[in-house]
């Protein structure tokens, strides 16, 4: 298990305040200073050389990301820093404590990002519904600008930075970073084809690096206790420390910081208290946020919690969200909800996702309920595929994926639902 | 995104409280000059808090023309976003998460409970007309599901019990503290906690 002394969230649960005086007691703008002074190159090697990977679900290597940002801001077009804190992914909840117990991490990694990719006003694009999250997080950032940590020459570094809270409102889709930036432009949260890529056009078409909260949060310890001392936890290429969250059957469910590379069963074990009716009556679980297919029990034995393990399962790390489901549960109606979910989420700007995400949720009630033809299982992997690979943004895979990782695993669930006395039909279909 | 209902009974005329429109120079000021539409979002929550909870459509004309975009451009905005309610919303406005790490916890319960003390149907105002519900997507509070939020509010680790105060307290307007109902701080383990207990 990670020590306690190698969390980086010491306040994850809130024991402490979230204020100014407390999070420096705690170690935060702990030279501050010094660490902007050996450069943008220094910061974006170090951050390269700890090997983290970005946290809001696609893994991307944060430092690469950095380094894409032009090396100097031309005239009239400035850099932009974009915090993506519209964390809406069902079953993650780890940005929300971030923001409400250690905003001052996540202010302090806004200022080193941003002279790393040379931006003078960062955005946080925060999900509407977190509105008390959003004024402890101004508090947090009032605090900063009294105390000369943000504004002109923040923490004394020389580099000037303003930071904005910028509310969403209830649209998933959001947290793909080029809708978000479609959205802080006030527009409809639509994404964006890439390229280009928002490193080169993003906000305003000006350059614009986007990260997730815990990404920028972790950034200045990492830069503190050096890129070594990061790159000691987890497997190669998947290192570091991350938050997973703990949801569903389990007895204690919780947010926690472990190492990456941890097991799955010691995660649900020891940390949430094991499963509802012990780990035999486990059933499946998904181990990233609702986009990732859900595991059955046999590989939750020995599954190892990150990103290329779970690639290897024909899953995959996300945002580390993870909802256990014990037997009690009717898999199907669980996966169907989740079909429900990306059917309400749908921009409807391209087609197969918009008709698509519809058809699967209605083809999965009805198999739910018992009233579906045993052909149409067939037919439901055929529309997955169809989605799958043929729209703007990675909105299509995430709705996909849980249903095909339901249509792996359970099948024979599937199956045994099927109504018998519409086998005809089969025949006549096939 | 789903459809919109919009109220029937609109009002005829909608400008800012001279606080408000103090709070939209604020807002503007965050964004570069050139830029006025970024501030449409900011600007409907704000018609919408002044407007007990809904936006009439007269509301966004008027940020239509603060801000010099078509009207459409802000009504497509108030549409998407299914924080935006074009209807009027009870003094209570009661969101149910119901995606599957809430619902495999119990928000059905929840739910049915909304049917019985609010109104039958999702979006109706209760017969005192002080409180209304609607089912929403993943609220981003997973675990400690099942969970509501009232109006700005939290309402975590709920069972039909805690439930069923909260429902009733709104005929006193006396609502229990927000947050989890079984008394965690946040996130940790309710019990069996291992981590960070030097703190």
């Amino acid at each position: 298990m990670l020590q306690d002394k190698d969390r980086i969230f010491k306040n994850l649960y809130g024991d402490d305040s979230f204020d100014l005086a407390s999070a420096i007691k705690r170690g935060d703008w702990d030279g501050t200073k010094t660490i902007i002074s050996k450069g943008k190159d220094w910061i974006i090697d170090e951050i390269k050389k700890s090997e983290l990977r970005g946290r809001g679900g696609a893994g991307f290597p944060t430092g690469v990301k950095w380094s894409f940002a032009p090396k100097e801001p031309k005239e009239g077009r400035p850099h932009y820093l974009v915090i993506n804190a519209d964390e809406s992914e069902p079953g993650t909840c780890k940005d929300r404590d971030i923001i409400r117990y250690e905003p001052q991490k996540l202010i302090e990694g806004c200022l080193i990002a941003s002279y790393a990719v040379s931006a003078h006003v960062c955005y946080i694009y925060i999900r509407g519904e977190y509105v008390n999250e959003g004024k402890v997080l101004q508090q947090a950032i009032n605090q900063a600008y009294e105390n000369g940590y943000l504004g002109k020459n923040a923490a004394g570094s020389g580099w000037d930075l303003d930071i904005y809270i910028h509310f969403g409102a209830g649209a998933y889709i959001c947290g793909e970073e080029t809708a978000l930036l479609e959205s802080l432009e006030g527009n409809k949260g639509q994404p964006r084809l890439k390229p280009p890529f928002p490193a080169l056009i993003g906000l305003y078409g000006c350059p614009t690096i986007v990260n997730n909260v815990e990404t920028i949060a972790v950034v200045p310890t990492i830069l503190r206790r050096g890129s070594e001392w990061f790159a000691s936890f987890g497997k190669p290429k998947n290192r570091g420390t991350k938050i997973f969250c703990i949801s569903g059957n389990v007895n204690n469910p919780c947010n926690v910081e472990e190492e990456m590379s941890v097991p799955l069963k010691y995660l649900i074990e020891k940390h949430a208290g094991g499963v509802v009716g012990g780990w035999e009556n486990l059933q499946a679980v998904i181990p990233g946020g609702s986009s990732m297919p859900l595991l059955p029990k046999s590989t939750c034995e020995t599954i190892l919690m990150d990103f290329d393990s779970l690639i290897e399962a024909k899953s995959g790390l996300g945002t580390a969200g993870i909802v256990v489901i014990d037997k009690s549960q009717d898999i199907v109606k669980c996966i169907a909800r989740i079909a429900r979910f990306y059917k309400h989420e749908s921009c409807g700007q391209c087609t197969p996702c918009r008709e698509g995400s519809g058809w699967m949720w209605r083809m999965l009630e009805r198999i739910g309920r018992g009233e579906a033809d045993i052909a149409e299982i067939d037919m439901l992997m055929d529309v997955t595929k169809q989605i799958e690979g043929h729209t703007i943004c990675a909105f299509g895979e995430g709705s996909s994926w849980p249903v095909q990782g339901l249509l792996r695993h359970f099948r024979k669930e599937m199956e045994d639902k099927c109504d018998p006395q519409k086998y005809y039909l089969r025949e006549n279909i096939i | 995104m789903s459809g919109k209902h919009v109220a029937k009974n609109q009002p005829k005329t909608f400008t800012f409280s001279s606080e408000n429109i103090k709070k939209m120079k604020e807002i503007l000021s965050k964004y570069p000059e050139t830029r006025k539409k970024s501030a449409v979002m900011p600007l409907l929550y704000l018609a919408q808090k002044q407007n007990e909870g809904w936006i009439p459509l007269v509301a966004i004309q008027y940020i239509a023309d603060q801000l010099d975009v078509p009207y459409i451009k802000v009504y497509e905005v108030a549409t998407f976003y299914t924080m935006y309610n074009l209807a009027p919303v009870g003094k209570y406005f009661v969101q149910v998460c119901t995606t599957t790490p809430c619902a495999i916890r119990g928000s059905g319960k929840i739910v049915e409970m909304c049917k019985k003390h609010i109104s039958e149907k999702e979006g109706h105002l209760s017969s005192d007309e002080k409180s209304s519900w609607i089912e929403v997507e993943c609220l981003g509070a997973c675990v400690n599901a099942p969970m509501i939020q009232i109006n700005e509010d939290y309402y975590e680790d709920l069972d039909e019990d805690s439930v069923e105060k909260i429902f009733k307290s709104f005929k006193d307007d006396n609502l229990p503290k927000f947050g989890s109902q079984k008394g965690r701080k946040g996130s940790e383990p309710i019990k069996q906690r291992l981590t960070l207990l030097k703190n």
